[in-house]
C-alpha cells in the first residue's frame, strides 16, 4: 500500500502542529480544539503554543485542572524559554505549589492575580482561576486537559479570555459528578458534561484538530489503542515495528511472570492468566503476582531500545508502573512490593496515571476476579489509561474468566434524550482488548 | 453498597427484623407534615385519579377525579388541591425571625452582610415513596404555565385562580428534594431506608408496606414472611391486600375495578345530561352521585392503608434521637423557602422549563457542596456512619498515647504539637495530609506525621489553640484521651463564583437573551392534564 | 461432527421436548429478544426463552404466578397514541423521520404506504422484505406500516412487528418506535427510552439480515425514530436515539443464543417444563438449570419470584442485589458471611474476611454491641 509507505509520521504530526497553531495565531474563530490521543505531544503542543503567543506579545494565561499538571507546565516552559517571566497563579493552602518552582528566579508565584498581572504567561487551576476577577480579559488562553473538564468549571473560567485553544484526550477518563444530574442531560450545557461537549455544542464551526501521531505507543500498541478507544480518530505510532526492543540479560526460569515479561517484550503485550476465582478487590494472588513481575523486570536486567538514542537504556524502576482501578490495589501492591524490596516503582490507579509515561507498565485488570462488571469498571476511560501508559510493553495480569463476565453483564442502561453516546462503550472495548490479549496470553497456577 | 451496611442487611435476613442503618435521625421532620397519598391514571402522563392528604392523620381530605380524562373534572381536583395545599405552605409565610444573608454589593462587588427576613418554619411534604417525589414535580410542571382568567382572558380554558400559584410551589419543593440532606419534600421509603437496614435489596425497599414489614412486622412476625404478604397477597377478588404506594395503581385494581365503576360513572353523567324533566334529573342526579360515591370509595380503599402506613413510619422516625446538625440543614431549607416566598411576593415568572447555563452550573455545585456537607455531618452525628469512613479509610479514631510540645519555625512561635494516637483502623495517609477533628464543633486540623509503629499515628496539631504561645486550654488533647480524625473536611467551601446569566460566556451559548414568561402548554381537544 | 444443519434439527426437537409435547411455543418477540441483555448470565432464562416456554403459565404453574399486567387504560391510550401518530397516511410519521434524522433530503410530499397484508408470518415477511426492495427502487419516502421481519434466533425464525420502518429517497431505513409515554420539555424516563432503544436494536438486527440480501445492500441507519407524546398533550413528538449500543450487546446475545444446546446438552434425560406438570415434578426441572437471580429480575423476568424464593432459600447474597457480593470475594450465602464476619469461619488472612471482621468489629462498637452474633430486632 503506497499510502502507508509514504506515511511519514514526523512529516504528519508537523503539518498537524503548524496548522494548529496557524488556526490558533491567525484563526479568525474564537476557539481551536485539538484532540490528543495517548502521548501524540500534547504537552510538547501546549508549550510551543504558549511560547509562540507570548512572542507574538499577546498577554496568555493557561488553565489547567490539577496543580500537579499546572507546575509540570511551568517547568516545561521554564526549559524550553528560560527567560520568560511566567506568573503561577496559586491557592492559599498550604504547600500550594512544587518546591521546584522556587529556584527558578523568572517565575513569580502568587495567591493572587493582580501580583501577576504584566506577566507574559499566567498559569493556574481552573479552579483557582474561578475566583478570579478581571477588568479587561486575557486576549488568549490555553485550555489544558479541556475533555476532562466539567462544563460548569469552563463556564466560571470562560469570561477571563478572548479566545482560546482547547487541548485534550478524548479517550481519557470523563469527568463525573458527585450527586445526580439527569435533569440537564440532553442540554447543550449540560454543567455535568465535559468542556469540549458544551464549546461544540454552542460553536459547531470551530476548527478541530487532531495529532495523528502517538509517539509514546510503540507499533505494536497503536493499532489495538487507536481502534478500541479512538475508531473515528484513529492515530498512528511514530515508530515502527523495528524502533523499540527490550531485551533482558537474565534468561527466563520458565515461570509464569518470565514467560510474560518475554512474550511482552517480544510482542508488546502479554496477558499473564490467573485460575478463575472469585477474589476481593485486594486478591492477594493476583496483588503478589504483579509485584513478581516488577521484581522480575528489574532483576533480569531490562534494556530498552528506542529512536531516542542508539544506545540501550537500562529498564530502572522509574521506567516501570503499576497500574489499578482501585486506591486499595494501589496500596496492596505497594506493599507487597515493599516486602519485594522494590519500594520505588509508581504505582496508582487510572485516575492519577492519566498524562504519565513508562518504558513498561503492569497492569492490575479492572475486572480481574470480580464476581459482576459494574460501570464503574467498564468505563472506556479507564481501560484506555492503563493501556496506552508505555512505550514498549504492557502486562496485564488477570484472573480467567473476565469474558464471560462481560457476556453476563446485564445491559439495561437508561438511555436519556439528547445526549451524545459514546461508543464504542467499555463494554465493547474491553471485549476488543481482551480478544487481543487472549494471544498473548500465559496461564500461570502460581 | 459498604461492607457494614451489608453486614447489617445480612443480619436482618437472619435475624427476620430490619436492623439499624443509623443510630440516629438524620432528617429533620415537621411537628405538622402535609402527608400526600396520590393515585394516578395508567398510561395518562400524571393524569391525576385522586388524592389523600392533610396534616391530621385522623382526619384526611380525600379529592378524586370519577373521570381522568375530562378536564372541567380535574382542574376542579387541582382547584381543591390548591385549598388544600397553598393554606398550608402560607401558614408558614408569616411568622419570621431577623437573620442576617451574605450578598455581593452590586457597587462594591464585595461580600457584604445584610439584614434579612428568614421564614421561622417552614413546610414539609412527604409523600409515600420516590414515585411519589416524581408525581409532585409533574404536577408542579403541568400547573405553573398554566393562565387563569384573570391573567389572560383570552385563554380558552381559564385554570382555576390558585392553580398556577401551587403549581409554583410544588415545583419548588419537587427541586429542592434534589437537594442532598433537604428536607421540604421527602419520600417516605427514602427517610426510613437510610435509617433501617431490611434483609431485602434497596430495589424491594421502595414498597413502602414491604419496608415496614421489615422495620415492624405486626405480631414479630419474620420480615420476609410479612414482607412478601405485602407485596403480594391478593384477596378472594384478585385484588392487593396492601396496595402499592402510588401513584401507579395495580392493574388488576383498573381492570376489575376502577373501569367498570368510571363506565357507570359515565353512563350515569350521559343519562343525567339527557333527562327531559326535573324530575328525570332529580332522580338520574342521585345515580350520578352514586357512581361518584363508588369511584370515592375505591380511592380511597387504595390511598387509606398507604396514608396510614406514612403516618406509622413517622412514629418510628420520630422516636429515633435527632442529629445535631438536622437543624442546621433545616435552616438552609428554610432558606430556601423564604427566598421563594419573595420570588412570588416580587411577582417573578414562574420557574423557566428548563435552566440556564448559569442556574444549572450553580444548582450542581451547591448540590454537590450539600452532598459533602451531608457526609461530613451525618458522620460527625453518628457514629455508625463513622464506623463505614472508618472501614474506608477516611477516618480513624483511638486514644492518644503520646503529646509532644513543638513550635513552628516563624518569627513568632506558634505551638505545634505533636500527639501520637493509638488506632487499629487503616486510614489513607500520606505525607502532610491534613486531618480534622471536632473541638466544640469546629473542626481542628493536624498534619500527619508518621506511622511511630504498626497502629501508632504521629499527627501535627496546627489550629485552633489560640494566639498565644500557649495552647489555650482544652485545645490539645492530653494523653489517654480518645480522638477521631476525618480525613475528610467538616465544613464546605464556597463554590466557584459563576458569572451572572446575562455575562453566559460565548462558550456556553451567550446570555440566554430576556427573560419572558413561558407559554403556557397549548391546550388540545386531547390534552392530558 | 454432525453437519449443522441436522445438529439444528435435533436442537430443535430436543426444545420441543423440553418444552412438552403439544405445548405450542410462544413466539419469541422483540421484547423478548431485548430481554436476553438483561439477565445474559441466567441459564434458566436462556433455555427457557430459547426453548419457547410459555414463562408466565410456568410461574403459575410453580405456585409463584409473575405480577406483570396492563391496565386496560394504558393499553386504550397506546393504542390511540399510535393511530394518531401515523394518521393522514403517515404524512406528520414522515415529516418527523425527515426533521429528525434527515434533514438534508427532499422533504416527503406525499408518503407511500405499500399494503402489506399477506397470509401468515412467512407470507407477511416475504411481503414486506419485496416491500422495501421495491422502496429502495423507488428513491421516494415510503412507509412500512407494521411490517414483518424475520430474525433467525438460534436456528429458528422470529417474526417481529416493528411499529413502522421508513425508508429514506437514499434508499437507507429507519426503524420506528411509537411509544405512549410522554416526552415532557423533550426529555422522557430514562428507563424506558432505553427499554425502547433495546427494542428497536432487534428491529434493526433484523432489517440488516434483509439488507444484507439484497444487492447492493442498503444501509440501515442505527439511529432510530422515537416517538412519543408531547408534553401533556396527545401530539406526536420525536427524537432520533443511537442505538449503536444496543445492537452491539443483542447482536453479541443472539450469537451466543448458540450455548442453549450446551445447556440442553447438561440437563437430565425427560427434562420437561410443560405446565400440565405436577407442581414438584415441574419444580425439579426447572432447579435443574441453574438461574442467575438478582432483584432486577423482579421486573424483568415472570419467573422472578421463583427465583427469588429459591434464591432466598439458598441465602443467596445476590438477593439482596448484585452489588453486595462485590467486596464479599469467594463469599456468596449469607451463613457463611456471617460466620466469616463473626470469627467462627474463614482464613484471616482472605483480605475479604479479614474486612468483613473489622466491619462487623467497628458495627459492633458504634451500635454498643459486643459481636455481631448479638444482633436484637431494633423496636
Amino acid at each position: 500500500m503506497t499510502t502507508q509507505a509514504a506515511f511519514d509520521p514526523g512529516a504528519a504530526a508537523a503539518r498537524a502542529t503548524d496548522a494548529i497553531l496557524a488556526d490558533t495565531l491567525h484563526g479568525a474563530h474564537r476557539g481551536v480544539v485539538v484532540d490528543s490521543p495517548p502521548g501524540a505531544g500534547k504537552s510538547t503542543l501546549v508549550v510551543r503554543a504558549a511560547l509562540e503567543l507570548a512572542d507574538a506579545g499577546r498577554p496568555l494565561m493557561v488553565v489547567a485542572q490539577t496543580n500537579a499538571q499546572v507546575d509540570d507546565l511551568v517547568l516545561r516552559l521554564a526549559e524550553k524559554k528560560p527567560g520568560l517571566p511566567v506568573g503561577r497563579l496559586h491557592s492559599s493552602d498550604t504547600d500550594p505549589y512544587d518546591k521546584a518552582l522556587d529556584d527558578l528566579p523568572q517565575v513569580r508565584k502568587s495567591a493572587k492575580a493582580a501580583d501577576l498581572t504584566g506577566l507574559p504567561v499566567v498559569i493556574s487551576t481552573a479552579a483557582k482561576w474561578a475566583h478570579v476577577k478581571v477588568d479587561e480579559p486575557w486576549r488568549h488562553a490555553i485550555v489544558d486537559e479541556a475533555y476532562q473538564m466539567r462544563s460548569d468549571a469552563l463556564l466560571a473560567v470562560a469570561g477571563l479570555f478572548e479566545r482560546a485553544l482547547f487541548v485534550g484526550d478524548p479517550g481519557q477518563l470523563d469527568p463525573f459528578a458527585i450527586v445526580g444530574s439527569e435533569q440537564w442531560a440532553g442540554l447543550t450545557y449540560d454543567p455535568s458534561g465535559s468542556a469540549v461537549t458544551t464549546l461544540l455544542a454552542h460553536n459547531p464551526e470551530l476548527p478541530q484538530h487532531r495529532l495523528p501521531v502517538s509517539w509514546r505507543l510503540p507499533a505494536s500498541a497503536a493499532p489495538l489503542v487507536s481502534d478500541a478507544f479512538y475508531p473515528y480518530t484513529p492515530f498512528r505510532s511514530g515508530t515502527g515495528h523495528g524502533d523499540r526492543r527490550l531485551a533482558f540479560a537474565v534468561p527466563s526460569d520458565g515461570s509464569g511472570p518470565d514467560r510474560v515479561i518475554d512474550e511482552a517484550a517480544e510482542s508488546g503485550w502479554g496477558l499473564l492468566e490467573l485460575p478463575a476465582r472469585r477474589t476481593p478487590r485486594t486478591d492477594p494472588e493476583a496483588v503478589r503476582a504483579v509485584a513478581t513481575v516488577v521484581r522480575r523486570l528489574l532483576d533480569r536486567g531490562g534494556a530498552a531500545t528506542s529512536e531516542r538514542s542508539d544506545a540501550p537504556a537500562p529498564l530502572t524502576a522509574d521506567r516501570i508502573a503499576v497500574g489499578t482501578a482501585h486506591r486499595d490495589q494501589a496500596a496492596a501492591v505497594r506493599a507487597a512490593l515493599v516486602d519485594l524490596g522494590v519500594p520505588e516503582v509508581t504505582v496508582d490507579t487510572a485516575n492519577r496515571l492519566q498524562g504519565r509515561e513508562y518504558d513498561v507498565t503492569v497492569v492490575l485488570h479492572p475486572l480481574s476476579g470480580r464476581p459482576d462488571a459494574t460501570a464503574f469498571h467498564l468505563e472506556t476511560g479507564r481501560l484506555c489509561v492503563l493501556t496506552s501508559r508505555h512505550r514498549h510493553a504492557c502486562v496485564v495480569v488477570c484472573r480467567a474468566g473476565v469474558s464471560n463476565l462481560l457476556d453476563d453483564y446485564p445491559s439495561t442502561e437508561p438511555v436519556q434524550l439528547g445526549t451524545v453516546v459514546k461508543f464504542p462503550d467499555g463494554w465493547e472495548a474491553n471485549h476488543a482488548v481482551l480478544a487481543h490479549l487472549a494471544e498473548r496470553r500465559v496461564v500461570w497456577r502460581p | 453498597m459498604s461492607l457494614i451496611s451489608t453486614l447489617a442487611r445480612l443480619e436482618a435476613v437472619a435475624t427476620g427484623h430490619a436492623q439499624p442503618a443509623a443510630t440516629v435521625r438524620h432528617r429533620h421532620l415537621s411537628d405538622r407534615p402535609l402527608v400526600f397519598v396520590p393515585l394516578t391514571t395508567a398510561g395518562e402522563a400524571g393524569a391525576p385519579l385522586g388524592a389523600l392528604l392533610g396534616t391530621d392523620r385522623d382526619a384526611p381530605r380525600l379529592l378524586v377525579v370519577p373521570q381522568p380524562r375530562d378536564r372541567d373534572l380535574r382542574f376542579a381536583f387541582l382547584a381543591e388541591l390548591a385549598d388544600v395545599v397553598l393554606p398550608y405552605v402560607d401558614g408558614y409565610a408569616e411568622a419570621v425571625e431577623a437573620a442576617e444573608r451574605t450578598e455581593t454589593d452590586p457597587e462594591t462587588g464585595k461580600r457584604v452582610k445584610v439584614e434579612a427576613e428568614l421564614c421561622a418554619d417552614a413546610p414539609q411534604l412527604i409523600v409515600p415513596s420516590r414515585a411519589g417525589i416524581d408525581f409532585v414535580r409533574l404536577l408542579g410542571r403541568s400547573m405553573r404555565f398554566r393562565r387563569t382568567a384573570e391573567q389572560d382572558p383570552e385563554t380558552p380554558y381559564p385554570a382555576p385562580p390558585r392553580v398556577p400559584l401551587l403549581g409554583r410551589w410544588l415545583t419548588h419543593v419537587g427541586e429542592r428534594a434534589r437537594v442532598p440532606g433537604s428536607a421540604l419534600l421527602l419520600a417516605m421509603t427514602d427517610v426510613l431506608a437510610r435509617h433501617w437496614a431490611t434483609g431485602q435489596s434497596s430495589l424491594e425497599d421502595q414498597h413502602l408496606g414491604a419496608l415496614l414489614a421489615w422495620i415492624a412486622p405486626p405480631d414479630d412476625e419474620p420480615g420476609t414472611e410479612a414482607a412478601l404478604r405485602a407485596e403480594l397477597a391478593r384477596d378472594a377478588q384478585g385484588q392487593l391486600l396492601c396496595p402499592p404506594a402510588g401513584p401507579a395503581t395495580d392493574p388488576a385494581f383498573d381492570n376489575r375495578l376502577l373501569a367498570p365503576a368510571i363506565e357507570r360513572y359515565d353512563r350515569a353523567r350521559t343519562a343525567f345530561a339527557a333527562a327531559e324533566d326535573g324530575l328525570e334529573a332529580d332522580d338520574r342526579l342521585g345515580a350520578l352521585t352514586a357512581a361518584e360515591r363508588e369511584i370515592r370509595d375505591l380511592v380511597l380503599s387504595r390511598t387509606l392503608p398507604t396514608w396510614q402506613k406514612v403516618w406509622q413510619g413517622l412514629d418510628l422516625l420520630r422516636a429515633l434521637p435527632a442529629g445535631a446538625h438536622i437543624e442546621e440543614r433545616w435552616t438552609r431549607d428554610r432558606w430556601s423557602f423564604t427566598g421563594h416566598r419573595d420570588r412570588i411576593t416580587a411577582g417573578e415568572p414562574p420557574q423557566p422549563r428548563r435552566d440556564d447555563a448559569v442556574t444549572a452550573a450553580g444548582k450542581l455545585a451547591a448540590r454537590e457542596r450539600e452532598q459533602a456537607r451531608l457526609e461530613a455531618q451525618e458522620a460527625l452525628d453518628d457514629p455508625l456512619v463513622m464506623a463505614g469512613r472508618r472501614l474506608s479509610g477516611e477516618a480513624f479514631a483511638g486514644e492518644v498515647t503520646d503529646v509532644v510540645m513543638a513550635y513552628s519555625e516563624s518569627r513568632r512561635p506558634s505551638p505545634r504539637p505533636l500527639i501520637t494516637v493509638r488506632t487499629g483502623d487503616r486510614p489513607h495517609l500520606a505525607e502532610r495530609v491534613r486531618v480534622y477533628r471536632s473541638l466544640s464543633g469546629k473542626p481542628q486540623a493536624a498534619e500527619f506525621v508518621e506511622r511511630a509503629g504498626d497502629d501508632l499515628i504521629v499527627l501535627r496539631i496546627v489550629d485552633k489553640m489560640g494566639r498565644g504561645k500557649t495552647p489555650e486550654e482544652g485545645s490539645v488533647p492530653d494523653k489517654g484521651d480518645p480522638v477521631c480524625f476525618t480525613l475528610f473536611e467538616h465544613e464546605q467551601r464556597g463554590g466557584a463564583k459563576l458569572p451572572d446569566p446575562e455575562q453566559t460566556p460565548w462558550t456556553h451559548g451567550g446570555p440566554p437573551g430576556e427573560a419572558v414568561l413561558p407559554e403556557a402548554d397549548p391546550m388540545t381537544a386531547e390534552d392530558l392534564l | 461432527m454432525p453437519p449443522p444443519r441436522t445438529r439444528g434439527t435435533a436442537l430443535r426437537h430436543r426444545l420441543a421436548e423440553l418444552r412438552g409435547t403439544d405445548v405450542p411455543a410462544k413466539a419469541m418477540d422483540a421484547r423478548a429478544l431485548a430481554a436476553l441483555a438483561a439477565n445474559p448470565g441466567c441459564e434458566r432464562r436462556a433455555i427457557l426463552d430459547g426453548a419457547g416456554v410459555d414463562k408466565a403459565a410456568l410461574a403459575s404453574a410453580l405456585g409463584a404466578p409473575s405480577a406483570f399486567g396492563q391496565s386496560q387504560f394504558a393499553l386504550v391510550r397506546g393504542n390511540a397514541f399510535e393511530a394518531k401518530a401515523k394518521a393522514d397516511g403517515g404524512a406528520e410519521l414522515l415529516r418527523l423521520v425527515h426533521e429528525k434524522l434527515d434533514r438534508g433530503a427532499e422533504p416527503p410530499a406525499r408518503a407511500h404506504v405499500p399494503d402489506l397484508s399477506a397470509i401468515g408470518p412467512e407470507g407477511r415477511s416475504a411481503r414486506t422484505a419485496l416491500a422495501l426492495r421495491e422502496a429502495v427502487e423507488a428513491r421516494d419516502w415510503t412507509l412500512l406500516d407494521h411490517p414483518m421481519l424475520a430474525l433467525d434466533v438460534a436456528g429458528s425464525p422470529a417474526f417481529l412487528e416493528p411499529d413502522a420502518v421508513v425508508v429514506h429517497p437514499d434508499g437507507s431505513w429507519t426503524v420506528v418506535e411509537i411509544k405512549s409515554f410522554p416526552m415532557l420539555d423533550g426529555s422522557a424516563d430514562p428507563a424506558k427510552v432505553g427499554a425502547a432503544a433495546r427494542q428497536a436494536a432487534v428491529y434493526v438486527l433484523a432489517l440488516e439480515q434483509v439488507a444484507a440480501r439484497l444487492a447492493p445492500a442498503p444501509r440501515v441507519r442505527h439511529q432510530v425514530l422515537l416517538v412519543c407524546p408531547k408534553d401533556f398533550s396527545n401530539l406526536p413528538t420525536a427524537s432520533a436515539v443511537d442505538v449503536r449500543k444496543q445492537r452491539a450487546v443483542t447482536g453479541r446475545q443472539l450469537a451466543r443464543l448458540t450455548r442453549i444446546q450446551d445447556i440442553a446438552d447438561a440437563l437430565p434425560e425427560n427434562t420437561c417444563f410443560s405446565p400440565e406438570l405436577p407442581a414438584a415434578e415441574l419444580t425439579a426441572a426447572v432447579e435443574s438449570v441453574p438461574a442467575a437471580y438478582a432483584p432486577e429480575c423482579l421486573s424483568a423476568c415472570e419467573l422472578a419470584f421463583h427465583c427469588r424464593d429459591r434464591s432466598r432459600a439458598a441465602g443467596a447474597v445476590t438477593s439482596l442485589g448484585r452489588a453486595v457480593r462485590a467486596e464479599l470475594g469467594g463469599l456468596a450465602t449469607v451463613g457463611d458471611v456471617l460466620a466469616a464476619a463473626g470469627g467462627e469461619t474463614g482464613d484471616p488472612d482472605d483480605p475479604a474476611v479479614a474486612a468483613l471482621r473489622r466491619a462487623a468489629e467497628l458495627r459492633a462498637e458504634a451500635l454498643g454491641r459486643r459481636a455481631v452474633g448479638e444482633a436484637v430486632p431494633c423496636r
